[in-house]
């Protein structure tokens, strides 16, 4: 479960000033769910996930995710949150066992559990051919299931994705995909962000359209569909930020 | 404090660094091997020019003094001299090394002698040059020993003693071990060397923990972990710090070998005055080794003092080339206070040993000579502790800061 209330960020910039990346947002994720945050880049979506898996502090608002609050206590938040994005690589010296070993470890699993889980988790995602090679040498879609595997080595009960097919090619984009509806299916909270609508259309329960940090909209795709009058989905994403505009 | 994570992210980056081709040379190749280059190297190519240029007769011109050929006689006379002909532009095949010295003789330079007159003998030479240095030597001493007889001459004319115008020798004799007169010799230069590698080992494991991790995007990945902030930068500290240390450790272990190997090469063979300047050079590689470790012990604060520096001043850097630029010119300022320390005549004193650095650079100085101030090594460790620890706290204060790990 994933529960923000009235979240803002600020951030202060000796150029620029104040700037709200997130603005009293406010929303809530079930488990089972996946939830979509959809909007263009700079909106505010990677600020309000890493808000919600504790990189960032808010400066005002609160969230609680699996039961933990995100300011008093971001380690346990940490512990239950699986985070995948497009900007956490990979150590490229250790193989592909070393690094969810180690991510295992730091989650506290016994080091039998954590070769059981691998084990597991290397069947799953086909893993086993390049399993003790080392990630520097791996292809991009390697990479991703390695990520996968280091996502899910400690059985999160939320898995917060940001923009995680950004620079994938279509088969590595697809696998994606297919991971995120697994999780879906195993009863995780999911909060998956993009600018794509065609995977909102395909991923997401609840959609919040998210633009200068506020969010503007949220419901189901149906819903929004109905509520806007537009069956396509880029209209309905541009008739909310043109509201907010014209506002 | 959990020392589980700390233990989990400091084998992980052990590992990890010890896959670092970079790290690898800073950490092991240049510490075990550049004492013995600097010492058995370029010393002995150097011991061997300076022999060689000893050794060769230099070629030397007579500048005037054609009515006077008693001294023209003698000095051809002279082993070690080769006189040439002479020529008008003499100085200039000096500086061009065709010769390497002259003599000007005045005129009636013999029958001045023989009156009992005053003479002036003139010497031009190279300043700088060695050979022309050593040409320019021997000149002297011919022209020293020429004086010498010519007073004995004069005095057994007159028929008094030498002895009136020597009524007394006077020789050196040196009391100080040597290991006092190499760690006087070469006492500057190693602490020198263990404060530089102390610095160039963590410098490598600390830009690519901090800012080389922020640019391959790593960083954001162990941030979702579990593990708190400080157990992290403290686990990846103390590699910094096992980077920094294993650097002093294999120098120190180069420079135990190194150091009794060069003095034995160097007193090996030769008799005579090679025998004498032999021993003196043996003895530049004899230092109290208790007093060499001990300067080792001494510069564990500083390690931690500069693991802590260098990794809180790249873990502000975007990129690994930022930190590059931004944690290379604090060698100058390692340098400066570790440079100081060799100059003569600055001694440890209540307040140089509270400066950083060059406290230590004082205090191994007098270490290797077999000196130990108890008082000022304690006021220096105790004091490098301070500053280790308000440098750590920094780092880890450093590390909490969320504009600086995601500053872009």
């Amino acid at each position: 479960m994933i529960e923000a209330h009235n979240l803002t960020k600020i951030f202060r910039d000796k150029k620029r000033g104040e700037i709200r990346a997130v603005d009293d947002v406010s929303f809530r994720a079930a488990p089972g769910q996946i939830y979509g945050l959809l909007g263009a880049n700079g909106a505010g979506k990677t600020t309000t996930l890493r808000l919600l898996a504790t990189l960032l502090k808010p400066t005002s608002g609160s969230a609680t995710v699996a039961g933990f609050d995100v300011t008093a206590q971001p380690e346990n938040v940490r512990a239950n949150v699986g985070f995948l994005a497009a900007s956490t690589a990979l150590y490229g010296r250790l193989t592909a066992r070393e690094t969810i070993t180690y991510f295992g470890r730091l989650n506290g699993l016994a080091d039998a559990e954590i070769a059981a889980r691998i084990r597991r988790l290397a069947d799953e995602l086909e893993m086993h051919d390049f399993l003790d090679r080392r990630v520097e040498k791996f292809s991009t879609g390697m990479k991703q299931k390695t990520s996968i595997a280091r996502t899910l080595i400690h059985d999160p009960a939320v898995l917060v994705f940001d923009e995680p097919t950004l620079g994938l090619d279509v088969m590595a984009a697809r696998n994606i995909v297919r991971f995120v509806r697994e999780c879906r299916a195993r009863g995780k909270t999911v909060i998956y962000s993009t600018h794509i609508m065609s995977e909102v259309e395909k991923l997401c329960d609840v959609v919040g359209i998210i633009h200068g940090g506020r969010l503007l909209a949220e419901g189901s795709v149906t819903g929004l569909r109905e509520r806007y009058g537009e069956s396509d989905l880029e209209e309905i994403f541009i008739k909310v930020i043109g509201e907010k505009e014209a506002a | 404090m959990n020392w589980h994570s700390i233990g989990v992210v400091y084998c992980k980056e052990l590992r990890d660094t010890l896959r670092d081709r970079r790290t690898i040379i800073t950490m092991f190749v240049i510490p075990t091997f550049i004492i013995p280059v600097i010492i058995l190297g370029f010393g002995s190519i150097a011991a061997k020019v300076v022999k060689k240029a000893s050794q060769e007769t230099p070629s030397v011109m007579i500048v005037g003094g054609d009515d006077s050929p008693a001294v023209r006689a003698a000095l051809r006379a002279h082993n070690k001299i080769r006189i040439v002909p002479s020529s008008a532009d003499y100085k200039q095949r000096i500086v061009d090394k065709n010769v390497r010295a002259a003599v000007e003789i005045p005129a009636g330079f013999d029958a001045s002698l023989v009156r009992g007159e005053p003479a002036a003998v003139k010497i031009y030479h190279y300043e700088g040059e060695l050979k022309s240095g050593f040409a320019a030597g021997e000149l002297e001493n011919f022209f020293r020993n020429y004086r010498d007889k010519t007073v004995e001459r004069r005095l057994i004319e007159r028929k008094l003693p030498p002895s009136l115008i020597k009524p007394f020798e006077v020789t050196r004799q040196n009391v100080a071990p040597p290991e006092k007169v190499g760690g006087n010799l070469i006492g500057g230069f190693i602490p020198y060397i263990i404060i530089l590698l102390c610095f160039t080992g963590a410098m490598y494991p600390a830009m690519d923990l901090t800012a080389g991790e922020k640019e391959r995007g790593t960083m954001e990945t162990i941030l979702c972990s579990p593990v708190g902030r400080t157990e992290l930068v403290l686990g990846k500290f103390l590699m910094v710090l096992t980077g920094s240390l294993s650097t002093v450790v294999l120098a120190a272990a180069s420079a135990a070998i190194t150091f009794p190997l060069g003095g034995m090469l160097m007193s090996g063979g030769g008799g005579g005055a090679h025998a004498a300047a032999n021993s003196g050079a043996a003895a530049m590689f004899s230092i109290d080794l208790v007093g060499f470790f001990a300067s080792f012990l001494l510069v564990l604060p500083v390690a931690v003092l500069f693991a802590a520096v260098i990794f809180k001043i790249a873990l502000f850097a975007k990129s690994y080339k930022e930190a590059q630029s931004t944690v290379s010119p604090l060698i100058v300022v390692v340098i400066m206070p570790a440079l100081a320390g060799m100059l003569p005549g600055v001694e440890l004193n209540p307040q140089l040993a509270l400066v950083p650095v060059l406290n230590v650079s004082l205090a191994c100085k007098e270490l290797v000579s077999g000196v130990f101030h108890w008082n000022y090594l304690a006021l220096i460790f105790g004091s490098t502790c301070v500053y280790a620890v308000i440098a750590l706290a920094a780092a880890v204060k450093m590390f909490k800061r969320e504009d600086v790990i995601f500053r872009a």
